[in-house]
């Protein structure tokens, strides 16, 4: 589904013209630009770094500077590439931090799994295989959970790889592409292909799910 | 893992919803909206039921949201 489009809010616009204008502009007025808005997505990326500090319990303080530079020098390249998809509709400074973010987050994410097998499959089908204590839930369920095991193992491989990965066995999105030579919107595509015939499936065998009504 | 947090996580949200690279290129809008208090769930149809659907989207979100309500202080 496509978002509304809206027309940019001038006040929005007013104070991002400035930085479009230095960035586009040539020689020494451009560097400097470009150099505060490498500070700029620094300052984001070690925001989102020191807030998942605890995920990279070994890293110490310089690892994780080298970190957020190398966030910061990845984002530089992706907001300069994108400059011109920036259209307006909120602050410059905000457009550019998400990209500072989103760098930061991934290379978290991927060096707190370095070196870690991904569990793919296993380990999250004896959470369904036992509904009645690991997963918190009752006996009266079981119809359910034997449901789902069964369509669960229906999906095609690659549907079910991922729906299990990511929502059983709590891997990061990124870090599954990456070990799949995937992205992280193809990925998704996948759980939610997934997720949709699982519903559909249950429909069709009577389930109604939805607001903590999944009975027959 | 709770009942319905399992269901939620193996089902999903179950309602139309954008995509991660939508999501994305909607995101800073959506944040400003939110964090002003405006309507942002009608102004971005489909961001909140992908946000509850993609947790690596809902972790972007959560940092930018706290990062401008930061800048904003």
């Amino acid at each position: 589904m496509m978002p509304m489009q809206v027309p940019a809010d001038p006040e929005e616009t007013a104070t991002s013209r400035p930085w479009l204008d230095d960035l586009r502009a040539d020689g020494a007025r451009r560097r400097r630009a470009v150099a505060d808005l490498h500070e700029l997505l620094l300052k984001a990326a070690r925001f989102e770094i020191a807030r998942r500090s605890a995920e990279l319990p070994h890293l110490r303080g310089g690892d994780q500077e080298d970190l957020a530079q190398q966030a910061a020098d990845d984002a530089l390249m992706a907001v300069l590439r994108k400059l011109g998809d920036f259209r307006g509709e909120s602050r410059f400074t905000t457009w550019a931090y998400k990209f500072a973010l989103l760098e930061a987050a991934v290379k978290v994410r991927r060096r707190a799994w370095q070196g870690r097998e991904v569990p793919l499959e296993d380990e999250g089908w004896a959470v369904l295989a036992n509904p009645g204590s690991g997963a918190g839930v009752g006996a009266e369920n079981a119809e359910l959970f034997a449901a789902l095991r069964e369509e669960i193992a229906r999906l095609a491989p690659r549907q079910r790889e991922v729906l299990v990965a990511v929502t059983l066995n709590g891997v990061p999105i990124d870090v599954l592409a990456e070990r799949l030579g995937s992205s992280r919107g193809a990925l998704y595509k996948n759980l939610h292909d997934a997720r949709r015939r699982l519903r559909q499936a249950l429909a069709e065998r009577g389930f109604r799910i939805g607001d903590g009504e999944e009975e027959r | 893992m709770k009942r319905d947090e399992l269901l939620d996580r193996l089902l999903g949200p179950g309602v139309p919803e954008l995509t991660c690279e939508e999501c994305f290129a909607e995101l800073d809008r959506y944040v400003e909206l939110v964090v002003a208090g405006e309507r942002a769930d009608d102004r971005v149809p489909g961001m909140h039921p992908h946000l509850e659907g993609c947790p690596a989207c809902a972790e972007d979100f959560r940092s930018l949201r706290d990062l401008v309500t930061r800048q904003g202080d």
